[in-house]
């Protein structure tokens, strides 16, 4: 069966950092959307024509307003698939590694002698 | 702990030291860690001076552990964890670390050439085992075809010599076999076409795996050719042109038996060398596992050492040549410390004599030490990276660890970003223990990991600042209910659902109604704010003139800082002539200026605010004397405001001649207390500029301007009239142009603010949002 990994250590650590950031930020985004708050007017599509043919102001609003928290919601899924797929790709990487004898995936050289100095 | 208020008082000492005994005592003050050596052999070259032999040996073993280091790297055998810190090893014990290394060097280089010989002689047998594999297929095939030598169908018509004709020359048939080189056979082909025009017979085949070059260390792909030949001449042409080409060559064998004895021979041989070779590698592994296990303990041993023989170096032999001279600048408080180091010493290396201390006095400048820990090292770092302060000045550096990260704050202002920021540092904090955050050589990591405290105080400030530009990740947060309300505008205003909102881009929320403004926000910026248009011309002005006062207020301070240092070092006239000028000059001005921030902040409201008076324009019109065009902020405000101009030009000349004059007056009135004031004037100043010259280092600064300086010289000198008011001139122009220039550049706090908004702002906008 052809190896599952497809990228490298380095690529699934940005993966999984990436992935939290964007869940818990696009959660709370959700949260402040479904919320209504004031202060996210500027980004909800709404045009002059939702304004003016509305006939219970502000139900189209808000309903653009819940719109816009649900694609939020639908966003931190993917990320969350996202997340899932970097781990699993981390969890390849450090057994592909182990199987290889290597156990150190990142290594930081460490004491090293400077012959020059005094 | 000392103190950070002002350096360390420090004082000029001399070790005398037994020759016996004279390197366990510098071992015992190195662990000490608190002194500064001056060097007492100045003239003398570096290789003419006395421990030059230990110190070649030293270097010798760094060289060797060098070696060991690369070769445990290479190996991928892991390091120990550990922290290690040994003392630095007597002299008798230096021979052994060193007969040590030098054997484990001999044991290593040995073996590694054994297993590149071996892993050579490998090569070649697998080669050999290919090319006899493969040869056997041509000849089968050539069996085949095997009596149609009479016809070449592939040589040229006119050169063609049958097999009968050949053999009645005598001629033999001969073979050459051997490797070469995938990316060569062509040519090599088409060369000894042309140089054997067909006399030769040259059939190849390519080997499936890969094979290592012995050379360059990759794989290859490789082609076994087997050259059959008529005649001596040909056959000499054809083996130079396998050298020519680098080809592997090897006995070709007569018949298939002998062919069959070869390979059965080969197969052992190499099934031998494969044990060998797997025996030679696991006896390197074991070598440097041994090695790994100390090979910290000694490079700190090793440095250690160096370090000592390099201090013992800098002491001088007195003329009994039994003992050790050195020079120390030793804290006042760390006296009995060193007295007991130098016990401690002499009683390791079992002297009868024991090493003593002496003060003497010394009219140098001492060196300025300021001791600090692992969350003060850092502000203490960027304050001596703008200059190193003078001996027993006043230290700037413990004010940074509050302005630095607060002016960072100011000009940083995110609630959610500095959350983020705040993280970061704390799990540097948490881990800094951890030896691969430590010791890592890349340069940007080592940079932040240094400042780990410095950005755990500017993410913890910027919380703050966010809470106050009420700013998280740009956008407001609503705590406690905007104090502006929208409906009044309806119920009090005028505002009406068709005409105002139908006929309007921008409506404008008017404080004036009743019930549209309920009063300020509590903490910070209002919210409402966010969905304002004219949200920056609120906040520029807001932000511009806290910039202002923060400036003024920091600078203020700093110029107060300064009575310290002229009462301690007991100059009472500094502070009537110099530091009463300053502040005078830079209050009456630009305090001037904060006061009329303040006051219009206090007395206008959103009642007058038509009429409130621009403070720019006032600004200006103090320095042009004219006050009739502009009403008023207060009454009597143009007189006062000429009396503090004049103050402020009054007190140039002032800070300009004053000291100078004052102390020319002093000289020439002939008192005796001059002497004092003179000598150490001279000192003091000669200190001050190379101290300024050089760079920050600790410790290391002292040494020289004392050497240079005239300490030795009793007061004779002349007091130089023209060097003093040309110093106080430069400092007068300095001072009041810097007053106004940083002044202005505190502006910096405003224009960064806001840049960090907008930035934010588009970036999620075009980024996350879209």
């Amino acid at each position: 069966m052809p190896s599952l990994l497809f990228c490298g250590p380095k690529m699934a650590a940005c993966g999984i950092v990436i992935s939290i950031w964007g869940v818990i930020m696009l959660v709370m985004l959700g949260i402040f959307f479904s919320a209504k708050s004031a202060v996210l007017i500027e980004d909800v599509p709404f045009t002059e024509e939702d304004i003016r043919n509305d006939k219970n102001p502000p139900g189209t609003i808000y309903g653009l307003y819940n719109q816009v928290g649900i694609n939020c919601f639908i966003a931190a899924a993917i990320y969350v698939a996202v997340g899932a797929v970097s781990l699993c790709q981390g969890h390849l990487v450090i057994a592909r590694n182990w199987l290889n004898g290597q156990h150190y995936s990142f290594r930081f050289s460490s004491l090293d002698l400077h012959t020059n100095s005094g | 702990m000392g103190s950070l208020f002002r350096s360390e008082e420090m004082c000029l000492t001399q070790l005398f030291l037994q020759s016996g005994s004279a390197y366990d005592c510098i071992s015992e003050l190195g662990e000490m860690g608190m002194v500064e050596f001056r060097d007492l052999n100045p003239s003398v070259n570096l290789f003419q001076r006395k421990f030059v032999t230990e110190l070649k040996r030293c270097e010798e073993m760094e060289r060797i552990l060098g070696y060991l280091l690369r070769e445990i790297k290479r190996a991928d055998i892991p390091l120990p964890e550990g922290e290690v810190n040994p003392v630095a090893p007597l002299p008798k014990h230096v021979l052994v670390i060193m007969e040590q290394l030098q054997r484990l060097e001999v044991e290593l280089s040995e073996v590694t050439r054994n297993k590149e010989k071996l892993q050579k002689n490998l090569l070649e047998l697998t080669e050999y085992t290919h090319m006899l594999r493969i040869t056997r297929n041509f000849v089968h095939r050539s069996a085949e075809v095997g009596p149609t030598y009479e016809e070449f169908p592939f040589l040229e018509k006119d050169s063609m010599m049958d097999y009968s004709s050949m053999q009645r020359l005598g001629a033999k048939l001969g073979f050459i076999s051997g490797l070469i080189q995938r990316r060569k056979i062509e040519a090599f082909e088409r060369m000894l076409w042309r140089v054997c025009k067909g006399y030769t017979i040259l059939s190849y085949s390519e080997i499936d795996e890969y094979l290592e070059d012995p050379d360059t260390g990759e794989p290859t792909k490789s082609v076994v050719f087997l050259i059959s030949y008529w005649g001596e001449q040909i056959g000499q042409k054809v083996k130079k042109i396998c050298d020519c080409y680098h080809c592997h060559v090897y006995p070709y064998p007569n018949s298939n038996e002998e062919r069959n004895d070869v390979v059965e021979g080969l197969r052992t041989r190499i099934q031998d060398l494969h044990t060998v070779l797997h025996r030679t590698e696991d006896y390197l592994r074991q070598v440097l596992n041994k090695a790994s296990e100390s090979v910290y303990t000694w490079v700190i041993q090793v440095k250690k050492m160096k370090a000592i023989y390099h201090i013992l170096n800098l002491c001088s032999f007195d003329v009994t040549n039994k003992c050790l001279i050195a020079e120390v600048w030793c804290p006042v408080n760390d006296l009995p410390i060193l007295r007991r180091a130098l016990e401690e010493g002499s009683r390791k290396s079992g002297a009868t004599v024991p090493s003593f201390v002496n003060r003497i006095p010394s009219n140098d400048t001492p060196p300025t030490l300021i001791r600090t820990n692992k969350f003060t090292s850092g502000f203490q770092n960027i304050v001596e990276a703008y200059g190193v302060g003078n001996y027993r000045e006043v230290n700037p550096a413990p004010y940074t660890i509050i302005t630095f990260p607060f002016l960072f704050a100011v000009m940083f202002g995110d609630l959610g970003h500095g959350v983020i920021m705040a993280l970061f540092a704390l799990w540097m904090v948490l881990y800094e223990d951890n030896r691969k955050l430590k010791y890592t050589r890349n340069e940007i990591w080592n940079t932040f990991f240094e400042g780990r405290y410095i950005i755990l105080m500017m993410g913890l400030f910027s919380v703050y600042t966010g809470l106050i530009y009420n700013d998280c990740f740009s956008k407001s947060l609503n705590i406690f209910g905007s104090g502006w309300s929208v409906n009044a505008m309806f119920k009090s205003g005028n505002w009406t659902w068709d005409s105002t909102l139908r006929t309007n881009a921008f409506l404008t929320l008017d404080p004036n109604v009743p019930g549209v403004f309920n009063g300020p926000y509590p903490l910070g910026i209002d919210p409402i704010w966010n969905l304002a248009s004219n949200r920056l011309t609120f906040l520029n002005s807001y932000k511009m003139k806290m910039s202002v006062i923060v400036g003024i207020s920091h600078m203020s301070f700093g110029v107060i800082l300064g009575i310290f240092n002229h009462l301690h070092f007991g100059k009472k006239f500094n502070l009537y002539l110099v530091l009463l000028p300053e502040l005078l000059f830079l209050l009456c001005l630009f305090g001037y200026l904060v006061f009329m921030i303040i006051y219009k902040w206090l007395a206008f409201s959103a009642r007058d605010s038509q009429m409130a008076p621009s403070i720019l324009i006032h600004f200006i019109n103090m320095f042009l004397m004219q006050g009739d065009g502009v009403p008023p902020l207060f009454p009597g405000q143009v007189g006062l405001q000429v009396f503090l101009v004049v103050i402020a030009l009054l007190s140039v000349p002032v800070l300009l001649l004053g000291k100078p004059v004052y102390l020319y007056w002093l000289h020439n009135g002939g008192a005796n207390r001059i002497g004092m004031y003179r000598g150490y004037e001279r000192v003091r100043r000669h200190s001050e500029e190379e101290l300024s010259l050089m760079r920050a280092n600790d410790m290391e600064e002292g040494s020289v301007p004392s050497d240079l300086s005239t300490s030795r010289e009793q007061q004779k000198e002349e007091f130089d009239f023209g060097d003093m008011f040309l110093h106080q001139s430069i400092h007068t122009i300095e001072y009041c142009l810097g007053c106004i220039s940083n002044t202005a550049s505190y502006l910096r706090l405003w224009a960064l603010s806001l840049a960090h908004a907008r930035e934010y702002q588009h970036t999620t906008s075009n980024c996350i949002l879209y």
